[in-house]
């Protein structure tokens, strides 16, 4: 994974966009026998409309697939009077073969074009077939996936024909496995070609595969069946080694999300010792800074909309930051030596800001939409990843990374760290804690803004958004230690990982239990977390 | 030698105490039953079932009193005590349902039956005994506090953390309940009860009965908090909230004192759990809302820690304020909790009790003799021990 600046990268998808957006669409030349085998579809008898559809089939046109599509669907109709062939849909009336609209005429004088279950097969081969020629590659391939569900052996000569023209490796692997599939299932096969086709099926047939070779198990001669058992278990093992490496990134993609609501709270944790309660609103606040960011723009420049995020994470870093320093200056000043009354007011805090939120937008979820380059998804070998999860794993990675340069070079984290481990010697060598700590809870609150940014990409934002993370991200915070940022990236993607692992064994709410009950034990372990600061005080 | 204790403890604040709630346990049932509606001194059934809920609420804020305001433990999952009692209680009443539920069946609760449950889980089997429900309601939070605390205190597991993980134990809780395979009713609670001790539940005589018994065991609620904070281990509890690690090297096992003060609270907050229930007539998940367990929290700082009457007080006066706002001004109802957290942290760490008693104090001027303690009931071969302690930072 290589970095890239947000910009450029959010162009490059855009171009591409608008690349596929102009992709050749299909091509338009319906011959004139076309035409004459449609309009005898009118007359003809069930036995002729096979004959029609096999012959349709054969010009290998595209433009038959419209009229094809209707007559499996029962949108095909004969005018009586003129024996005109129309497509009729939602009472509008097409054209067959160029698809244009034309005038209406009256109910009484169309019948329906009657089909039954065989011929229905057929159109759908026939279709399946006149993709397979599609200049599209995504037809292509789309009509490769639906052979190698129906395995008809009437498929097969189409198939061969098309793996022969193919030119895409992805669809000719597609098309192969359709082929291989159908094989297996034809009882006139023979041992050699079905022998072939195992490996080809094991391989290529994707989820399917498993189903397909145990049913073709029950009926393949004693001979294969030493090849088709070792083919199943390599399929499972497969399986399982990518539903492990799935798990994993589950888990660190929820481990990610812990983070950044996490990673503000150890800051505030670490340095000064509070218990932010109102961190959790924090990230609400974020959530719905992009929320207003996303309205304004659609209102007044609908074309930045990609950029909303981009906009977006300084506005809340911003915003959440000086919320953050006022309550920090208002409140939690006037009780320094205090944590527990500090936890009392900071939930006071949320209180009031959650309800503030809710009177100013309303109790009910807000639309925050993804910009494109963040929607969608992509296939890595076994795995299916979104891209709103990999942008936040990635986000994640870069906002810590940037908070260890923030702590480890910079004078406010100086000043930050020795606050930290003395407060008092740190004041005696000149250092103003007060302002370390007013600014130190601002940069807290406003990562917290941030992770409200990337949270409100997946997650629904409501006034209530920050109260569902507050309390695992205490746990990722007293799990990995106070006072130490590998701690937190430690703690949220151990605690990500465990939870997506005892996932599919527990169930989503009883993982969650676990981990609450694993956490107090493992507490009196290492009462102070994994990463604990080490000091020589007497802890009170 | 326990009544000497009992003596010990009704020192003239609390003699007062339980006298006056002696008398709203006598006085408000007889005021509903006696006068009939009309007459200026009729108090109306609502009024019964509403002071019983912020009677059993008093309770649960002088549980968490008892280890927050004496003890220094701030415990932010009392609520899941509370809840625990009030499921086993619900139990019972589940099962006096008999087959007057919706799918009259004779053994099986309603939703157990929704859910094609053939038989009833062992945990339900004796809960249609009262005796057996009353146990366990002492038994289960009891016991969850004693291991939670033995483990959490073992390890010295203290201040803020001890709290994130008492409010983990009780997200923990109310995700499993939840869960409808907890066979607990999910997340629609056990409800529709139908009679305690065969009595029906919504009778005016029941209701009052019920206001009675959690007035009664208010007051005795009272009495063993007394006992306990002014005995000796009431002494080494204060100790212990104002400096653990001194208390410890002066050989006082701290974990062993704030382990009892842990579960004894844990028991209280039951009880008050399962007298609370049949009055309000339902108990769902929702009770184990870490939310609700901070809000006992706020009550018990209102009325002051580290005092008897203060979480009384405070539970009745903030929970008077609730009912209020969420009627009347719905949309405010949280401004004026959330700056009633702030402006009772800042400006009220004593709470009303404790501010007013520090007035009364300074309005009476200094002491002038410091041999003998003021006359509050204490003699002098038993000297008056922590009767009026210091909040202080409870770290």
């Amino acid at each position: 994974m290589r970095f890239r600046p947000l910009q450029l990268l959010m162009l490059a998808l855009a171009l591409a966009c608008g690349l596929l957006a102009t992709a050749p669409s299909r091509a338009q030349d319906g011959g004139a026998d076309i035409g004459a085998l449609v309009r005898a579809m009118g007359e003809a008898s069930l036995r002729e409309l096979q004959a029609i559809v096999s012959d349709l089939a054969a010009t290998g046109d595209p433009s038959v697939t419209p009229s094809l599509e209707a007559l499996a669907a029962g949108n095909l109709y004969v005018n009586d009077e003129t024996g005109a062939v129309v497509i009729m849909q939602r009472n509008r009336m097409y054209d067959p073969v160029s698809e244009e609209e034309i005038a209406p005429v009256g109910d009484t004088d169309l019948s329906r074009i009657r089909v039954n279950n065989s011929l229905r097969r057929d159109i759908g081969t026939a279709l399946g077939g006149l993709t397979l020629m599609s200049p599209n590659t995504a037809t292509r391939m789309s009509a490769a996936r639906s052979m190698l569900a129906a395995r008809s052996p009437d498929n097969l000569p189409l198939l061969e024909e098309a793996i022969a023209e193919e030119t895409d490796d992805a669809v000719r692997r597609m098309m192969n496995a359709a082929r291989a599939v159908t094989i297996l299932g034809m009882p006139d096969a023979s041992l050699e070609e079905k022998r072939a086709a195992i490996p080809v099926v094991a391989q290529s047939a994707g989820r399917e595969a498993a189903t397909i070779l145990n049913a073709a198990l029950s009926t393949a001669p004693e001979e294969l069946r030493p090849s088709i058992e070792a083919s199943i278990a390599g399929i499972e093992r497969d399986r399982a080694v990518w539903g492990a490496a799935q798990n994993v990134w589950f888990g660190i993609s929820l481990g990610s999300v812990l983070l950044l609501a996490a990673i503000g709270l150890a800051i505030t944790f670490g340095v000064m010792g509070v218990i932010n309660m109102a961190h959790g609103e924090m990230v609400m606040l974020g959530a719905y800074t992009t929320f207003v960011v996303q309205e304004v723009i659609r209102q007044s420049a609908p074309g930045l909309f990609d950029y909303s995020l981009a906009i977006a994470l300084p506005l809340a870093f911003l915003v959440t930051a000086l919320v953050g320093i006022c309550i920090e200056r208002g409140v939690i000043r006037l009780l320094y030596g205090r944590p527990l009354e500090t936890l009392l007011a900071t939930w006071g805090i949320s209180l009031i800001l959650q309800q503030a939120v809710r009177s100013i937008f309303g109790p009910t979820n807000k639309m925050v939409s993804n910009p494109s380059w963040m929607s969608g998804a992509f296939e890595l070998g076994g795995l299916t990843i979104t891209w709103s999860r990999l942008w936040i794993v990635v986000f994640a990675i870069v906002v810590f990374v940037a908070l260890l340069l923030v702590l480890k070079r910079t004078a406010l984290g100086l000043q930050m760290r020795a606050v930290t481990q003395n407060r008092r010697m740190a004041s005696a060598m000149g250092i103003r804690t007060p302002f370390v700590d007013a600014m130190t809870f601002g940069l807290g609150s406003g990562i917290a803004g941030l992770a409200g940014v990337a949270l409100s990409q997946i997650d629904n934002v409501s006034p209530n958004l920050g109260q569902g993370y507050i309390i695992d991200s205490f746990m990722v915070v007293v799990f990995g230690g106070v006072g130490n940022l590998w701690g937190t990236l430690v703690g949220a993607m151990t605690l990500g990982i465990a939870n997506k692992f005892l996932e599919p064994y527990a169930g989503a709410v009883l993982a969650k239990i676990l981990i609450l009950v694993l956490i107090i034990l493992f507490i009196q372990r290492r009462p102070r977390g994994l990463f604990a600061l080490k000091g020589r005080a007497v802890e009170q | 030698m326990i009544t000497q204790a009992i003596l010990r403890a009704l020192d003239k604040k609390a003699i007062w105490l339980v006298g006056i709630l002696l008398v709203i346990a006598i006085a408000i049932p007889a005021g509903n039953l006696l006068i009939p509606p009309g007459q200026p001194f009729h108090v109306p059934a609502y009024i019964v079932t509403l002071f019983g809920k912020y009677l059993c609420y008093a309770i649960l804020a002088l549980a968490l009193d008892l280890v927050w305001g004496y003890c220094g433990i701030l415990s932010l999952g009392h609520g899941a005590f509370f809840a625990l009692g009030g499921y086993a209680m619900g139990m019972y009443l589940m099962r006096q349902i008999g087959d007057r539920g919706v799918y009259a069946n004779p053994t099986l609760p309603d939703f157990m039956v929704f859910l094609n449950w053939r038989e009833l889980p062992w945990y339900w089997q004796g809960f249609d005994q009262f005796w057996f429900a009353m146990i366990m309601v002492v038994l289960v939070p009891g016991i969850l506090a004693f291991v939670f605390g033995f483990l959490a205190f073992r390890s010295r597991v203290t201040g803020v953390y001890l709290s994130i993980m008492t409010q983990a134990m009780t997200f923990a809780l109310l995700l499993a309940f939840f869960r409808n395979d907890m066979g607990f009713g999910g997340n629609n609670g056990l409800t529709d009860f139908k009679e305690i001790l065969g009595f029906p539940i919504q009778a005016a005589s029941t209701r009052s009965a019920l206001f009675a018994a959690t007035a009664v065991t208010l007051a005795l609620s009272v009495i063993v908090c007394s006992m306990i904070v002014n005995s000796k281990l009431g002494k080494v509890m204060a100790a212990i909230r104002d400096a653990e690690s001194r208390t410890r090297f002066l050989g006082y096992r701290v974990e062993y004192v704030k382990l009892f003060a842990f579960t004894v609270s844990a028991i209280m907050a039951g009880i008050a759990g399962a007298l609370y229930v049949p009055q309000v007539g339902i108990i769902n998940p929702g009770e184990f809302e870490p939310a609700n367990s901070i809000e006992v929290v706020i009550w018990t700082a209102v009325g002051g820690r580290g005092t008897i009457v203060g979480p009384i007080i405070g539970a009745v006066l903030v929970n008077m304020g609730k009912s209020y706002f969420t009627g009347a001004l719905p949309d405010l109802w949280l401004f004026a909790l959330g700056g009633l957290f702030i402006f009772v942290t800042i400006f009220l760490p004593k709470g009303i009790v404790g501010t007013f008693a520090q007035w009364w104090r300074q309005a009476r001027g200094p002491r002038r003799d410091n041999t003998t303690p003021r006359d509050t009931g204490a003699s002098a071969d038993r000297p008056l021990v922590a009767a009026d302690p210091q909040p202080k930072p409870a770290e």
